[in-house]
Parts: C-alpha cells; sequence; structure tokens
C-alpha cells in the first residue's frame, strides 16, 4: 500500500445529496457509454427506486428514501423528507478489491482510481467478498466481475465521466479529489450554517478505514440510511497478523505430527 | 410488501437490504475445498512423518489420501471460477496481500511434489527422490491446509474476518483430523497409532476453536450458531468428539472401530468447512451486521476522544 506519486493529480468524484432530483440520469448515462446491459425492470415498491443498488449491470444507482418527519407548525402533523443519493464504486485509496486480487487484474490507474482489466479477470469472485461497500460484483451469465471505471476512456480523453457529464444539478462533481475535498467542507460549513445540522461527509477523511475514498459524499442522515457501511475497514489492514497466525498453525500442524509420530509406540 | 421489509432492525437500514455482496462461491466448490485442501495436505505431512518412522503402509495410504485431495481441490477451484478456461491467469502474478494468489503458488508448488512422492513409492522408481518430495510435500502441506483461513478472514465477510483470531487453528485441527480419519481407515492396526493421538490432538483443537469463535466474533459470531450454519457446526462438532473418542480409545483394537472413527472424523471436518461457509453467507446477508459493530466501533472512538480531549 506504498503511494506511487505519478505526478499528476488524483482524480474523484463529489457527490452532493444535497441538490439530488432523483432524475436518474446518472444511471442512464453510465449504462449508455459503457454499454452496461439492461436488466429487465422490477417494480420494487421501494419509492423511486427500482435499480436496489451497485451491481455488475449498475455502475451507479440512485437510492430513494421517503423519511417520515415532522411538518412545520405545533400541530403534530408528519411530513416527509426526501433523501436521494447517487451511489457509486468508492475508488478507495486502499481498495480491497484491488489487494486481494490473485491476478493482476484489478490494478491502480494513473488517475488513482480503480479498474477492472476485463481481458484478465477470470471470475475468481475474491474481490466480491472483499469489497467492505459491497460494490463488485460478478455478471452471472459472463463469469467475471465489472463496476465503475470512473469512465476511464473519457477521462483518458481529458472528458469527464459520463454521469457527472448528464447530472443536471451537478449534484455528481468530478475533478481533482484534493479540490473536490476543500469544497465539500466549504458546501457543508455553508449548510450547517444554514441550519443543516444533519449535513456530514462520508469517505472524504484519508484518516478512515479504506484512507478515504476517491469518490466521497456529503449525506443528510446517517449512512446506513443509504446503504452504505458506517465505518468501513479494508480488510488486508489486518492480513499481517492473519498471515502471522496462519504460520503458527502450520507449525502447530507440523509438531503435532511430530510429536504423536515421536511419541508412539512400535 | 417484499419479505425483507418486515425486518426489524435497531437502526435504518435501506430498506432491509444487504450492505455486502453475498460470496459468489459455491459451497461445494469451496467449502469443499477447504475440506479437501486440509486433507490433503495434513496427509502429505503425515505421510512424511510415517516414511521417516518407517511405516510404509500408512504413508502410502497417507499419499493417496493428498493427491486424492488435491485433485478435488484443484477441479473445485478450476470449476468455480467464472472463466475456467483463464485459471492459469492465477500465476499471472505472485502478491503476498491476496491469499488467493500465495496459495495458488503453494498449490503449484506442492502438487508436483506430493503426486512424485506417491508416483515413485506405487512404482518404486527413484525411490530416496520420492522421500525427498514427500518430506517437501509434507512441509508445503502444512500451509496447503492452512493458508485458507487467512483466504477467508481477509474478506469483508463479518462472520470471516472476525473469526480471523480462530481460523487458522481451526482449520488446522479439521485438516488434522480429516488426515488422520482418511489414514485411520485405510491403514493397517499396526501402524495407526500415531495416528490416535494426532486424532485426538486434531479433534481438541478444532472443537475448542469453534467453541470459541462464536463469542469472540462479536455479533456475527451468531452466525455459527443459525440456520443451517448451526445444524452443520452442531453436526461437525458431534462427530468430530464421536470420531475422536472412538480412535482414541478404541481405535488400536479393532480394523473396524478405527475405520468408523475415520469415517466420523472425515466427516466432522467436512461439516464444519461448510458451516463456516454458511455462517459466513449468512453474515453478509443481514445488514445488522455490517452496522452494528461499525456503529459500536465509531460510538467507542467518539467515547475515546471524548476523554483524551
Ligand atoms: S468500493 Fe469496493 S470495488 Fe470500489 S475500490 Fe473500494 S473495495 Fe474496490
Amino acid at each position: 500500500m506504498t503511494k506511487v506519486d505519478l505526478g499528476m493529480p488524483r482524480m474523484g468524484f463529489f457527490t452532493d445529496t444535497t441538490v439530488c432530483i432523483g432524475c436518474k440520469a446518472c444511471e442512464v448515462a453510465c449504462k449508455e457509454w459503457n454499454a452496461v446491459p439492461a436488466k429487465p425492470l422490477n417494480l420494487t415498491g421501494e419509492s423511486f427506486d427500482n435499480t436496489s443498488g451497485l451491481t455488475a449491470d449498475s455502475w451507479r444507482h440512485v437510492a430513494f428514501i421517503e423519511k417520515t418527519v415532522p411538518a412545520p407548525g405545533d400541530d403534530g402533523a408528519k411530513d416527509v423528507k426526501w433523501l436521494m443519493s447517487s451511489d457509486v464504486c468508492k475508488h478507495c485509496t486502499h481498495a480491497a478489491c484491488l489487494d486481494v486480487c490473485p491476478t493482476g487484474s484489478l490494478f491502480r490507474t494513473e488517475f488513482g482510481t480503480v479498474v477492472v482489466q476485463q481481458d484478465i479477470c477470470n471470475g475468481c469472485g475474491y474481490c466480491v467478498s472483499a469489497c467492505p461497500y459491497g460494490v463488485i460484483d460478478q455478471r452471472e451469465d459472463d463469469g467475471r466481475v465489472f463496476k465503475c471505471t470512473m469512465c476511464y476512456d473519457r477521462i483518458g480523453d481529458g472528458g469527464e465521466p459520463a454521469c457527472a457529464k448528464a447530472c443536471p444539478t451537478d449534484s455528481i462533481q468530478y475533478g481533482e479529489l484534493d479540490l473536490l475535498r476543500d469544497k465539500a467542507s466549504r458546501r457543508v460549513a455553508e449548510l450547517h450554517a444554514q441550519g443543516l445540522t444533519d449535513a456530514r461527509l462520508y469517505g472524504q477523511s484519508p484518516d478512515d478505514g479504506v484512507g478515504g475514498t476517491g469518490a466521497f459524499f456529503l449525506l443528510l442522515d446517517e449512512p446506513e440510511t443509504y446503504g452504505l457501511p458506517p465505518d468501513p475497514v479494508v480488510t488486508t489492514r489486518d492480513l499481517p497478523g492473519m498471515w502471522r497466525r496462519t504460520a503458527v498453525a502450520a507449525a502447530t500442524l507440523l509438531a503435532g505430527v511430530a510429536v504423536s509420530f515421536a511419541g508412539a509406540r512400535r | 410488501m417484499s419479505p425483507r421489509r418486515e425486518l426489524e432492525p435497531e437502526f435504518a437500514s435501506y430498506y432491509g437490504r444487504p450492505i455486502l455482496k453475498e460470496p459468489t462461491w459455491e459451497a461445494r466448490d469451496i467449502a469443499g475445498y477447504l475440506f479437501a485442501g486440509g486433507l490433503a495436505g495434513a496427509s502429505s505431512a503425515i505421510a512424511a512423518a510415517a516414511q521417516l518412522t518407517g511405516r510404509p503402509a500408512l504413508a502410502r495410504v497417507s499419499r493417496i489420501g493428498a493427491v486424492g485431495g488435491l485433485g478435488f481441490s484443484v477441479v473445485a477451484l478450476v470449476h468455480d471460477l467464472g472463466r475456467p478456461a483463464r485459471f492459469v491467469n492465477m500465476l499471472r502474478v505472485a502478491k503476498p496481500t491476496s491469499p488467493m494468489s500465495v496459495g495458488s503458488w503453494l498449490l503449484a508448488g506442492y502438487g508436483p511434489l506430493a503426486g512424485a512422492a506417491l508416483l515413485s513409492d506405487l512404482t518404486g522408481i527413484a525411490r530416496p527422490a520420492g522421500y525427498a518430495a514427500g518430506v517437501g510435500a509434507g512441509v508445503l502441506g502444512a500451509g496447503v491446509a492452512t493458508y485458507t483461513s487467512a483466504l477467508f478472514a481477509d474478506t469483508a465477510v463479518p462472520a470471516w474476518h472476525e473469526g480471523r483470531h480462530e481460523l487458522p487453528f481451526l482449520f488446522a485441527g479439521s485438516a488434522v483430523c480429516a488426515a488422520s480419519g482418511f489414514a485411520l481407515i485405510g491403514s493397517p492396526t499396526a501402524q495407526v497409532a500415531p495416528l490416535r493421538t494426532l486424532a485426538v490432538g486434531g479433534a481438541a483443537l478444532e472443537l475448542s476453536m469453534s467453541a470459541r469463535m462464536p463469542r469472540s466474533a462479536g455479533l456475527a459470531g451468531e452466525t455459527f450458531g443459525l440456520g443451517r450454519a448451526g445444524a452443520l457446526m452442531r453436526s461437525a462438532r458431534v462427530a468430530t468428539a464421536v470420531g475422536a473418542l472412538g480412535a482414541g480409545v478404541l481405535g488400536g483394537r479393532s480394523r473396524a472401530v478405527a475405520a468408523a472413527s475415520g469415517l466420523a472424523l472425515l466427516a466432522g471436518s467436512a461439516l464444519t468447512r461448510f458451516g463456516i461457509f454458511e455462517a459466513g453467507r449468512l453474515s453478509t446477508q443481514d445488514p445488522k451486521y455490517v452496522v452494528v459493530p461499525q456503529r459500536e466501533r465509531l460510538a467507542q472512538q467518539d467515547r475515546e476522544a471524548a476523554t483524551v480531549g
């Protein structure tokens, strides 16, 4: 997990959910640009959300939450508060999917993003169980795994990812991660000043369990309300200890065999 | 209304939907591989010890167990790939951060040695080289039998990751049970004395770890006792205990008892692996195994920050 300085800035997504209007333009643009297969429409009854989550065939997913809140006034009436958020691969600083990939198919690009090389992936599925956000996923009929590439082709050509380009409210912003982080901090301060004390950043801190994410969010509720883990940790952080205990267990096995045979009667 | 929405969570989840993806692995392939890999690796260690202490019949049986286990392992691993034809990509890189990569290289080194040891034993060709290969397979076998614990623990699957302290020893014990069980079935009574000690030791390790893991794994630890996972783990404990008792107390006298005990030990080991596999799957299905412990961790950090500040 050493840092390699590529001499170019790390790029990222800042998704400001306060201005998301739930139009799903990002979902559509992503599918179109990346030729992600369509799935038959399945009505879930979960507000406007019929995508349900990030999968091999959905690289952007707009979550819809109809939260019951007290209505203005003192008559105890209830009202609905809309929460909408476009979720995506977090492009983790310490990416578990990339760490555990046994073929080297998953790699870190010059933009600091995490991408699957589809011609290498052999569909072992290890990354699927490693991702602490449940993002990366296997496409059943294909066997390989797929996820957001932050439009590696578009950004390599100086463009912005399809979702950010299509977003009509700039809820999805693409740019240099450092600049986005500053911008996000200012935005939260502004919202707090307006009395929106629930506003918080998710994934913006380099001190969190994945070293900060390349795609981070401004949320208006607890992360789990949006289906996000509250404190994800890259599993490989604990790997040195796992290897140590595995070595001790292997040595125990050999010692057990040696002792049983040495001590046995003929 | 979908069944998911009838959950009564103690936090606001997203329509009760899971946060993590379920493992893509098939139980038959991957839990089966855990068992077969353990059988193979520990059998090679037993074969090497048997050969060095002059127990040729036991050595041969264990070499057969090793190659049989290995054969199943390789087939299961390749079969479980989404793109089986690309299995050689496993050896495209060597990555210590990926237990699957480490395991692939381990198997690539271990397989030929275990195969050569058996071949030389059966044909009588190049015996000294066969012996040397057998010792090498025995040492690498210990790695083959245990690295899978790191493979499982190094995931976001709550039951597996939180069970990381016990898993290596549980797998070592389970592998020893399987291999001594297999050898008890096939070896002449005169040569099984060390297996009886070994089976009891392996079972003690397996049983103590499988008792401890549900407690040390926090909230996700409860999945080891739930549903199919619980049923598998409970049957595993019974089978392992019966097998160890039979082997330890009576196995030296009767060939039939030794074989029956061996079967029970094999069954116990296999059931343990399937139980752990199922518990992991369960722990990805309910978002509470992700959210509750993580929230507790955050609250703890807040408390610590408050006392410091
Ligand atoms: S969110 Fe998951 S898939 Fe995306 S980089 Fe992080 S670990 Fe990999």
